[in-house]
């Protein structure tokens, strides 16, 4: 049977180190039917598998996994709020048996948890695809150096797990907007294929997954844009009708605000054509969207656009690139400036004479230049502080350690008035390299695992 | 006509994928939105972020939101992973464009946000 009542959708995270008192509050307060947690960055798939490799105690799942289950399981198994996540990350298996343990815990025996794998590609992806999509290369030539691959999954699998009784589902690589999206799919029994309803379900998924940069998250612009209590947001959540159409709101008494202007900004964030958003599920168009504030902290979204979806799916493939080596060091007062300038002299005389190999180094001013770069306005005042911030990109992480031994040697053997950090942090890191590919989608079959707690 | 800061007329918020970042500029108010199509063209664009946006930048229109989307190609320094910036997800280089000069007709100037911060003519 399938639902005609309004559906209510909340988010749990945006990314892996989001916080996690929103999502807890949502779950107590939002009257939530779902709560879906979104916790992947490009890398994350790669970054786990070198990690794993080197700790056999790395789990393979996010690592705030107990935190966010332990805050919102409680809410969320009383009211009987179901729970979308990939916090599965190259493990779901063992992040649901986890989910499980939490359960048996917190006095909440028969649960079903379900899991989701199949993303993970890694072994066939060199015969599965073609071109890298960035430079047109053949995918052969990343064999070396080749970490992990994974194709992003549609909703259908998630639906699968739900028909299935699943009330908590753990994923890996799933589309992000997706996550959210399922949940809709199942409740109103959208056809994979009705493109008209999955764009605006899509569309609508699309707002939610980077969870408070709806509500006033990434906003907030003194005397251009002020939203009340920015250091109090709460999550969003979607109330969603039966054709995808849906009010986008928060709980009442949090930070932030939904207005027209968070919707626009969070439409377009790593949009690029508008009318073409390409996802596993659906090519959504939102340049034919409708938006209108129907109360305080209430958007309707109506009218996002679906054309069918592509016959590929989208693949990520890390690379280990070599090494990144930074450090930085101070200077302020009178002058501060020049002697910056100065000391940017004597690190690049310095890297010649101990001959660092680096595909690349980059030396900046912080306070003046080292966000915008090239693109600072050259009558930019001078800053009362200054920060010298070197990095370079290596192939070896011998010459990487290079940049901060060479900053060291500023301490003594540099010019006057420079400070330091001294201990510093760790000064290199492993590079990642992220390409893409595409893949036939039949290729990549996923599969539903079931725990019961 | 006057000559000002595009942050008096515009938001904006930078997103990304790979070594490409999307810049999209949102007109405060329905009569904005005709001079940010017509002055802030793709290819002033990519020279008001010259040196820092190394590819091409093409310009998108949501005329239903009143928003352009400047797709920027080469714009996070190879990658967010390979990048050597401080922020090498871009987050804010959406900030840069508020600083773009643009014509406005006088009888906007009701409608400006941070009226405080213009010089009294």
């Amino acid at each position: 049977m399938t639902r005609t009542k309004t559906l209510r959708i909340g988010a749990g995270a945006a990314w892996w180190g989001d916080r996690v008192e929103p999502a807890a509050l949502s779950a107590e307060q939002g009257a939530l039917d779902y709560l879906c947690f979104e916790t992947m960055a490009e890398a994350t798939v790669s970054a786990a598998q070198v990690r794993a490799r080197r700790d056999p105690t790395f789990a393979g799942y996010d690592t705030y996994l107990d935190d966010r289950m332990r805050a919102v399981l409680p809410a969320c198994m009383r009211q009987g709020t179901r729970i979308i996540s990939n916090q599965g990350w190259i493990n779901p298996d063992a992040a649901a048996q986890r989910i499980v343990h939490w359960l048996r815990e917190l006095g909440f025996p028969g649960v079903k948890v379900a899991s989701v794998n199949g993303s993970l590609i890694t072994e066939r992806v060199l015969q599965l695809t073609d071109r890298i999509l960035e430079n047109g290369l053949p995918t052969a030539s990343l064999q070396a150096t080749l970490i992990s691959a994974e194709a992003y999954l549609g909703a259908e699998p998630i639906v699968e797990a739900l028909r299935g009784g699943a009330q908590i589902v753990v994923t890996g690589r799933v589309a992000d907007p997706s996550i959210f999206m399922a949940p809709m799919m199942f409740e109103f029994g959208w056809d994979p294929l009705d493109h008209v309803k999955l764009g605006q379900g899509v569309g609508i998924g699309h707002l939610m997954e980077c969870g408070a940069q709806v509500t006033g998250g990434y906003f907030s612009d003194p005397g251009f844009k002020d939203v009340p209590e920015p250091w109090n947001f709460g999550f969003p959540i979607a109330e969603v009708e039966a054709d995808g159409s849906a009010v986008i709101t928060k709980v009442a008494g949090t930070g932030g605000a939904v207005t027209l202007q968070t919707i626009k900004e969070q439409m377009l964030y790593e949009v690029h054509d508008p009318a073409n958003y390409l996802t596993p599920d659906v090519v959504v168009d939102f340049t034919q969207a409708r938006i209108e504030q129907i109360g305080p902290d209430r958007v309707r979204v109506s009218h996002i656009g679906g054309k069918p979806r592509t016959p590929t799916l989208k693949v990520s493939i890390g690379c280990i690139e070599g090494f990144i080596g930074e450090d930085m060091f101070f200077y302020a007062g009178p002058g501060a400036l020049r002697r910056a300038q100065l000391a940017k002299r004597v690190l690049e005389e310095r890297f010649r004479i101990v001959g660092l190999k680096a595909e690349e180094i980059r030396i900046d001013f912080l306070g003046l230049n080292a966000i915008h770069g090239a693109a600072t306005p050259a009558d930019a005042p001078e800053p009362y502080e200054i920060a010298v911030r070197v990095a370079a990109r290596t192939a070896t992480r011998e010459e990487a350690i290079k940049v901060g031994r060479e900053v060291d040697g500023m301490a003594v053997s540099g010019i006057a008035h420079t400070g330091k950090r001294v201990p510093h942090a760790e000064r290199t890191r492993e590079v990642i390299g992220v390409w893409s590919s595409l893949v036939p989608r039949e290729q990549v079959p996923a599969s539903v695992t079931y725990f019961v707690s | 006509m006057m000559k000002i800061k595009l942050q008096h007329i515009a938001h904006t918020r930078s997103g990304d994928k790979g070594d490409t970042s999307n810049i999209a500029v949102f007109a405060y108010a329905p009569e904005f939105y005709p001079l940010l199509k017509t002055q802030l063209t793709a290819e002033r664009f990519k020279a008001f972020y010259a040196g820092a946006i190394k590819g091409q930048v093409i310009r998108y229109e949501a005329d239903n939101i009143e928003a352009l989307n400047f797709v920027c190609h080469g714009a996070l320094g190879g990658g967010v992973s390979r990048s050597l910036c401080l922020d090498n997800y871009g987050k804010a280089l959406s900030a840069a464009v508020l600083g773009f000069e643009i014509e406005v007709p006088d009888e906007l100037e009701p409608l400006l946000l941070g009226r405080h911060l213009l010089a009294v003519a």
